[in-house]
């Protein structure tokens, strides 16, 4: 709209370093802060989609609040569309804003309670004080039918749909003001399975449509290798492995990846096959562990990877890995692929 | 709000929104919240039964100078004539007949209906009045700590600690005797409106800690769920945050405070005019009564009941509208 062209160089969203420490309570006894995201760098360009996977409390809902600023990063730099996003003031950010929106987890929790599904839509446009052809109104409908939700519904309020119908309503809020890049954060954890596959696919049509850009923070794998042309694994508030979904899917490097991969049940292909078992916990974010974060539970860890910590370079492969003893090869030969 | 008494007050609040707008096209049109729990509140017997004694309370003490036209008798009317000679009055049930409708007061002889009347408006102006100025206090404080957090936050919190620690009976025994002496003499008549302002101002500086607490919880609360979020990533100002996002979802706990806010301050006006710290002796006031019945209450206990009654009658009914417009607006919390 106001900033940026379609065809500017360089990739729609640089991140560089970027870092939350989020203090303790009384820090004077246990010391650090909780390092939720601890040096991310990567990049995506206009109409990609990148998918940021890992288990839970590894940073990647951190991560997406960083992204649209819901959360101040600690350090680092965000890089939206030749713009420092970490360094823009409120007014310098609303027009910023409307290009970068964010779908959240809860469809109970995202829509207000007391607001009409037209208003709750609106609100990006009222917000951004964006004035679309042909009025808000019917920008609201356009928006609704987008999302296959129907338009006659304008004067609803969200209690009187269903899970996936408020999804879809998030949706079309997040797509308002016509946004390149889309923050989709766990956007089907919460709805049902059967449910899930519809907005999965909805996402998709969207993304292909709108030529969105999208970042789809999950921890379905299935659902990421369905959507997603990159995939960045997370571990500890870092990226350990980042590249093209066939790499990652079939190629992984890193030993959590792999792990991470293996654990996904194959419904059709039950049994121990081949599954890598990781051991002990995560470790606390408050501490974490020296050199390489995984090694207390890498089933390959040496004495190097105490000390020295492994940086994220690309070695072969499409991907890049943070890993001293990257592996290679396919993950499991002869099992077919996952699907959702 | 506005300065309208109780019952009006939340049905207005609940009706906007309004039925009528949606009721244009029943299948395109939702029900609102606030639809919803006016529905429910129109379901529920104890509601209609209290509400229709609000109503009816609240209009005789609004049509209070009407009534006294067509009963014919003022407040300050004296009937000496009808009280024997030791100033008790005459007939049965403390000079009950069809004259005068609740008998007389024993020593004065004025009329006790038309006084209870009047009394009704007293006591429904200083509760109401109270309640609003507690509601707005409570608001503003609660949204601003609840909003803002850090340092608002941690002030706004240690004064309601520190207001809730001051005992409000003591204060107002030393307060309002020594605010009547500071703005009138010793031998002057202190204006009715007075006593009735400084009643109210005591209210609303010891009422407003409950409402503020309840507010800052609730926004608190609101601030962290995700439709916020969303309005913050869209870069929405404070203004939009407050108004929009927060305070509709804040209504129904406001009202509820409201409500029971004024049976308390009801009480706590005849509680002090009880302990003779209240309203002036010619404003005819609940407490007032009671504090002068009970002198009586062995010659004349038909002038205790009639006050004690109606007092009993207003509080209970606003107390249970109250409680079931807590229900109809929140029905989880039902038990």
């Amino acid at each position: 709209m106001t900033v940026g062209t379609a065809d500017e160089p360089g990739p729609l969203l640089r991140v560089r370093g970027l870092t939350k420490h989020f203090p303790t309570r009384g820090g004077r006894r246990r010391g650090g802060p909780v390092r939720a995201v601890d040096g991310l760098d990567f990049e995506v360009r206009a109409g990609e989609t990148l998918g940021l996977v890992g288990e839970s409390g590894c940073g990647k809902s951190t991560t997406g609040r960083l992204l649209v600023r819901l959360l101040e990063p600690t350090d680092g730099s965000i890089e939206f569309a030749g713009h420092d996003l970490t360094r823009a003031g409120r007014r310098q950010l609303r027009p910023l804003r409307a290009q970068l929106q964010i779908i959240f987890q809860d469809p109970y929790a995202s829509l207000n309670p007391r607001h009409t599904v037209g208003r709750i839509i609106a609100m990006p446009l009222r917000v951004s004080r964006a004035d679309p052809p042909g009025g808000t109104k019917a920008r609201v409908r356009e928006l609704m039918e987008l999302v296959g939700l129907n338009p006659e519904h304008y004067n609803r309020y969200p209690h009187e749909f269903s899970g996936g119908q408020r999804q879809r309503v998030g949706i079309a809020r997040a797509l308002a003001t016509r946004p390149r890049l889309v923050v989709a954060d766990e956007p089907v954890s919460a709805l049902d399975v059967s449910i899930q596959a519809q907005v999965v696919n909805l996402l998709r049509r969207l993304q292909r449509d709108l030529g969105l850009a999208l970042i789809l923070i999950a921890h379905d794998l299935a659902v990421v290798r369905h959507l997603c042309q990159r995939v960045a694994v997370m571990y500890l508030g870092r990226i350990v492995e980042i590249g093209d979904r066939d790499d990652i899917y079939e190629r992984p490097q890193h030993p959590y990846t792999r792990a991470l991969l293996s654990a996904v049940p194959n419904v059709g292909h039950l049994g121990p096959a081949g599954r890598l078992r990781l051991t002990g916990e995560v470790p606390t974010p408050l501490d974490p562990p020296s050199g390489c974060r995984f090694r207390t539970r890498c089933p390959k860890a040496r004495d190097r990877c105490a000390v020295e910590e492994p940086a994220l370079v690309r070695r072969g492969g499409g991907q890049a890995t943070a890993c001293h003893f990257p592996e290679s090869g396919p993950l499991r030969p002869e099992r077919g692929r996952a699907t959702a | 709000m506005s300065l309208s008494p109780v019952d009006g007050t939340a049905l207005v609040a609940i009706e906007s929104g309004g039925p009528a707008g949606g009721s244009r096209d029943r299948r395109s049109v939702g029900r609102s919240p606030g639809q919803l729990a006016w529905l429910r509140l129109r379901g529920d017997r104890t509601a209609f039964v209290s509400g229709a004694t609000l109503v009816l309370l609240v209009l005789v003490a609004f049509a209070a100078p009407l009534i006294e036209l067509t009963y014919g008798i003022g407040p300050r009317d004296q009937f000496q004539g009808k009280l024997d000679g030791f100033g008790l009055p005459l007939g049965h049930a403390g000079g009950v007949s069809g004259e005068h409708f609740f008998g007389l007061e024993p020593g004065l002889g004025r009329d006790v209906f038309i006084r209870l009347v009047y009394g009704l408006r007293t006591s429904l102006f200083v509760a109401v009045s109270a309640a609003v100025l507690t509601a707005v206090i409570g608001v503003v404080l609660g949204t601003l700590a609840g909003y803002l957090g850090g340092w608002v936050d941690a002030v706004v919190t240690w004064v309601t600690d520190l207001t809730l620690a001051l005992p409000f009976l003591v204060v107002a025994l030393a307060l309002i005797p020594t605010l009547t002496l500071r703005f009138h003499g010793q031998r002057d008549a202190v204006p009715p409106a007075f006593g009735v302002g400084v009643l109210i101002v005591i209210f609303a500086l010891f009422g407003w800690t409950g409402t503020a607490r309840l507010v800052r919880g609730q926004v608190i609360a609101l601030r962290e769920r995700e439709f916020v979020a969303a309005a913050r990533a869209s870069g929405a100002g404070p203004g939009h945050m407050l108004f929009r996002q927060l305070l509709p979802n804040l209504w129904a706990p406001i009202l509820v405070s409201f409500s029971l806010a004024v049976p308390q301050f009801i009480t706590g006006e005849a509680a002090l005019s009880f302990i003779g710290v209240g309203l002036t002796q010619e404003t005819p006031s609940f407490g007032r009564m009671i504090y002068q019945s009970l002198a009586y209450l062995q010659t004349d206990p038909a002038f205790v009941l009639f006050p004690g009654v109606t007092i009993f009658a207003l509080v209970f009914a606003v107390n249970l509208f109250g409680d079931a417009l807590r229900d109809a607006l929140d029905p989880k919390s039902a038990r």
